[in-house]
């Protein structure tokens, strides 16, 4: 690929963070400034800090910081920081979320949601941090709103995906929730105003020029006007979601999310996992062992908006890659997490938006 | 309660007999050892017993040789087996009994695809995609009642 001067992009792995013992973890990262909480599939999750108070990218070594045990008997599948970063909310495969509140150096367990019939997948919060959405096997999502005193109420149960949901994710600025399934669908649900929530959207093969297999996972630009999602059909996806469907609809032919470009031909196994740095680089991690990096090629805007590979980073890890995630303090610093039992950190370097 | 067979009488074939592999070429006894077909074959065929009748997947012609494609190179493999019977409800279960034994036979850098043979089974795209989500498969061995069969599918103690 073509750099202009200077030092093409390269990953450079930066720290290997090797503290899940159990062979049939699944660890998956939710950096948080200075804090990285890998999900592993055995019940306890850990998060990991780097010693002392450098930033992300200071060479000094991380260490296991916290175990969070005996509150899950199933395996951890995911987990997330609020937008304040003082908690963390916990997906098991034992049907319930948890949430941590850290405090005084540790974090204590100070609320279980529970309602799901089976596997909870996904847990996100929304920006505001008021509102937290699950998503299970039991193709439902759920929709929650913190209450003073550590409590949660179910504000709505969503029965749209004909199949599990994959993963739920918020907009990064409006109330309005996104959910991908194995159903091969994405769906965008919003509230009307009278706190009565609805599918607005949805995107599907047949016709928004959608994914044909299952959709794992989605993240959105820092704005929220572009998403990227993935899938088992060995693609990338990029939307255009710049229409507000948080306001509710007013005529038949109000602007929608649509589709605008498709990443293809970059791995040869399922996408797990992508996410868009605050510097519009995306990150793709598969069960190809690869993690690839895109960059919206400004170059071509004639025919609207393309993307361009970046770098292809063979062999990232052993085995299948199930999440990659930047650093939201380091838009250089991307994490990944694999069923090798490791999680790396990476270090972007070079001209990588030549 | 007391469920019907799927399959009350099966087909019941011979064991074919074993081609011998051929020696290992190269001295060197710290080369890498390729894994071939005629080994899968061996690991799949004559360890698994079929969820509902005593005999093997071999016997039933679930899985033959030519149900094995290795790429030692690009650690790849897939398999494509055969259900007895198109609308066999233990397609799935088989599946996984496939995977398992592949999982904790295989080094872990193998890539393994399992499906039914295309036109043996009446929702083969379903299967095929059940099969090979790890999600749902990892969800289906935490599963103790799914679990215990596929370990009885997988003791080698039956005969």
């Amino acid at each position: 690929m073509a750099m202009d001067g200077g030092a093409a992009a390269v990953l450079r792995e930066a720290h290997r963070l090797t503290g899940h013992t159990d062979p049939r973890v699944v660890p998956r990262v939710e950096p948080f400034p200075r804090r990285l909480a890998p999900a592993p599939s055995s019940p306890p999750a850990a998060a990991t800090r780097p010693s002392g108070s450098g930033s992300c990218a200071a060479d000094g070594a991380w260490q296991c910081s916290d175990v969070l045990e005996d509150t899950h008997n199933r395996t951890v599948r995911s987990c997330a920081w609020s937008p304040d970063g003082k908690l963390l909310a916990t997906a098991s495969f034992d049907s319930t979320t948890a949430i941590w509140e850290y405090s005084g150096g540790d974090f204590e367990c100070v609320a279980t949601l529970e309602g799901h019939e089976n596997e909870v997948k996904s847990v996100s919060w929304s920006a505001s941090g008021s509102l937290l959405a699950t998503c299970s096997r039991d193709k439902s999502v759920w929709i929650w709103e913190m209450q003073p005193g550590n409590e949660y109420e179910c504000v709505s149960v969503q029965q749209g995906h004909t199949q599990d949901v994959k993963m739920v994710q918020w907009h990064p600025i409006l109330d309005v929730l996104v959910s991908v399934s194995y159903d091969n669908s994405i769906r965008v649900w919003a509230d009307d105003g009278d706190d009565e929530w609805h599918c607005v959207q949805t995107l599907t093969e047949a016709n928004n020029c959608g994914h044909s297999s299952t959709v794992w996972a989605l993240s959105f630009n820092q704005k929220g006007d572009r998403m990227v999602t993935c899938s088992d059909d060995h693609t990338l996806k990029i939307w255009d979601t710049s229409a507000d469907l948080s306001q509710p609809k007013t005529s038949d032919n109000q602007e929608s999310w649509r589709h605008l470009s498709t990443l293809t031909g970059y791995h040869n196994r399922t996408i797990f996992s992508a996410h868009w740095s605050s510097e519009d680089i995306i990150a793709s991690g598969a069960g190809d062992d690869a993690i690839c990096l895109f960059a919206e090629d400004k170059s071509s805007m004639v025919e609207g908006p393309s993307y361009r590979l970046i770098l292809k980073k063979e062999k990232a890890h052993d085995m299948d890659i199930n999440c990659v995630r930047w650093c939201p303090q380091d838009p250089r610093m991307l994490a990944s997490a694999s069923d090798d039992g490791t999680v790396k950190l990476w270090e972007l370097r070079g001209n990588a938006l030549d | 309660m007391v469920v019907g067979l799927i399959n009350a009488n099966p087909v019941v074939y011979e064991k074919k007999e074993r081609r011998s592999r051929q020696a290992p070429e190269t001295t060197d006894e710290n080369a890498a050892e390729a894994i071939d077909q005629l080994e899968i074959f061996d690991i799949l065929s004559l360890d698994i017993k079929d969820p509902e009748h005593p005999y093997s997947l071999e016997e039933l012609n679930v899985v033959t040789e030519d149900s094995v494609e290795i790429n030692d190179e690009l650690s790849h493999v897939r398999v494509t087996f055969t259900p007895t019977v198109e609308h066999c409800s233990m397609a799935t279960v088989i599946g996984l009994c496939l995977r398992v034994k592949l999982m904790r036979s295989l080094p872990p850098r193998y890539k393994v695809d399992i499906r039914v043979a295309p036109g043996s089974h009446a929702t083969e795209t379903a299967v095929n995609k059940q099969l090979n989500d790890k999600e749902r498969v990892a969800a289906a061995l935490e599963n103790p009642n799914l679990l215990d069969i596929v370990e009885e599918c997988l003791s080698p103690t039956f005969a």
